[in-house]
């Protein structure tokens, strides 16, 4: 009974740093339509600069952060700038959106392994790597540090999100881009501000996966799980893009401690297959007909 | 010719093969697919395991290995009822599932650790002499009834059905025939390296593919053959460049979406008339 409730609790640290990711990528989605491949390069960008500040500095640990964070969004930011906004002003298909998000990825991943190096970096120690003793069940510091950082960063989303005036341009673009811009909405501001959101937050999922792993450039692989659990929750829903991450985290430890540990990503994507054939639109998501 | 530059030109047709399915299929049908290296790896591990360990003949199991590709992609039927980024993404989960299953495969695929003992078989005669046929073979299909068929589909879903059109079931038609493509560029590939890998086939190679037919235009056999010609013989050319050069590869891909959407080449082929047209009187407009 402990192994089971501990591993719960590890499936639901791992997954609510997936919820990171696959919010930001879900909010891209429900904005521009297409499937942001490059959001594992803003992953990247927030982790290598969380390391070099962390490592590199001696400002205090929460200014060094912010620093990393607002890198990522500005990356995040350049990319939509560079990549996407003249294929969004010709109003090209959502094909080349995809296509320029994977020569996106391959550059940035690539532009790390011959700029940094190809091999891992462990953060510098920050939190003590022990075990809280809860009764008999252990659960890691870093584990419940993760996983209230992410639920902070979520609530923080959350408030922007309902109860600003960006949000409420940003739920506009949502519902229908062309229109919103119609009824007096910055369309690029927003698409900018969303891009800013969605970087930052894969920024924080890079540092706290650094913190817990290593950062190497093959990091942004991860965010493939992210958008499984975004289509497991339903493409462009933010509650689903949370609760499909978590029920992964979940899934992914279960399997890694009761079935075995090299089929966890087998089990990823077969869960991914049978979600897109039993219910596309995932737990939460309404899967948009094509209108005659 | 040294076999330095055989070996290029080997590897160059065993991409030209397997870019020439996904052309069909993204390029003329409509469907964008990130999950071919998956069917490259299906036809490699079904090439190398028959003729290795069942001792059939090369020249049997390349149409064989082919011929699984084509059969394993039917498992894909039912994901052809979603839409755009469905579809790419359920391709890519079915070509990461492909390659973890053979990852996963113990003694029967040789796990990560890879599949060795095939002899070299692809020369470059072979692989020549395939790619010849893939490409005339392919031609005919997309000036069949098939072919067009496969347009009408990417052009307009709704419409084509309108005509008539069984939309999923010439979709399936096209998923099956790249994929036997593919699987018949995996079964070359296995006997040109005489080793293979899971890691081999992974999303970098399936991006690879898909950014082939991209570069060279949507549409386009001749631009898709072409790009895959390019794009394989650039590393080689800039060797001392090597670490740079999928830096580039990246950059290309993104500033020939951003300048060039429609690719080098796109809804264009080269053909023997038009350079005989063109020499004759180089000025003229088309359509003039």
């Amino acid at each position: 009974m402990e192994t089971v409730i501990q591993q719960t609790l590890n499936g639901l640290s791992i997954g609510s740093i997936y919820a990171l990711i696959a919010v930001g990528y879900s909010l891209i989605y429900s904005i521009l339509q297409f499937s942001n491949f490059a959001h594992g390069s803003f992953l990247i960008a927030g982790a290598y600069a969380g390391f070099f500040a962390m490592a590199g500095t001696s400002l205090p640990f929460l200014v060094v952060m912010a620093m990393a964070l607002v890198f990522s969004g500005g990356v995040a930011i350049m990319t939509e700038r560079f990549a996407y906004r003249p294929i969004r002003m010709r109003g090209s298909k959502a094909l080349y959106f995809i296509i320029a998000s994977l020569g996106v990825s391959i550059f940035a991943e690539n532009l790390v392994i011959v700029t940094i190096g190809p091999q891992f970096r462990t953060y510098p120690q920050i939190l003590a790597v022990r075990a809280l003793d809860l009764g008999g069940i252990s659960v890691g510091i870093l584990d419940m540090v993760a996983a209230g950082v992410a639920v902070t960063f979520l609530l923080i989303l959350n408030f922007v999100v309902t109860r600003t005036k960006t949000g409420m341009a940003i739920r506009a673009a949502s519902f229908d881009l062309p229109a919103a811009g119609l009824m007096g909405v910055n369309v690029n501001r927003v698409i900018a501000i969303v891009f800013f959101i969605a970087g930052l937050l894969a920024g924080v999922s890079g540092i706290l996966l650094g913190m817990k792993y290593t950062v190497y450039p093959q990091l942004g692989y991860l965010t493939i799980k992210a958008f499984v659990a975004a289509i497991f929750g339903g493409l462009g829903s933010l509650p689903g893009a949370i609760l499909g991450s978590l029920c992964l985290g979940v899934i992914e430890t279960f399997t890694a401690a009761f079935i075995s540990s090299t089929l966890r990503d087998l089990i990823v994507f077969t869960t991914l297959i049978v979600i897109l054939l039993v219910r596309p639109s995932g737990i939460l998501g309404r899967y948009v007909e094509e209108k005659v | 010719m040294s076999p330095y530059h055989q070996g290029i030109l080997t590897l160059i047709s065993i991409n030209v093969t397997a870019v020439l399915g996904v052309s069909l299929l993204t390029g003329f049908t409509g469907l964008f697919s990130f999950g071919h290296a998956g069917f490259m790896s299906v036809g490699a591990y079904t090439a190398a395991i028959l003729t290795v360990r069942q001792g059939l003949p090369f020249f049997i199991s390349l149409p064989l290995a082919g011929a699984a590709a084509a059969i394993v992609s039917l498992i894909m039927y039912p994901t052809l009822k979603l839409k755009g980024d469905y579809f790419a993404i359920a391709a890519l989960g079915f070509g990461e599932a492909f390659r973890l299953i053979v990852e996963n495969g113990g003694k029967f695929t040789g796990g990560a650790r890879g599949f060795p003992g095939m002899p070299h078989y692809t020369t470059l005669w072979v692989a020549l002499f395939v790619t010849a046929l893939a490409c005339l073979l392919m031609r005919n299909t997309i000036l069949s009834r098939f072919g067009r068929s496969f347009m009408a589909i990417r052009e307009d879903r709704l419409a084509a059905e309108a005509l008539g059109i069984d939309v999923v079931r010439y979709q399936m038609l096209a998923l099956a025939i790249s994929a036997f493509y593919a699987g018949v560029g995996g079964g070359m590939f296995a006997f040109y390296m005489q080793y293979i890998q899971p890691i081999m086939f992974d999303i970098a190679k399936s991006t690879e593919l898909a950014a082939s037919v991209v570069f060279g235009g949507l549409g386009s056999l001749t631009g898709s053959v072409v790009a895959a010609v390019i794009l394989t013989a650039i590393p080689e050319v800039f060797r001392p460049l090597a670490q740079w050069r999928m830096v580039f590869y990246g950059l290309a891909l993104v500033l020939t979406i951003v300048i060039r959407p429609q690719g080098l080449l796109g809804f264009y082929e080269i053909s023997l008339g038009g350079l005989r047209s063109l020499v004759k009187r180089p000025r003229r407009e088309a359509g003039a």
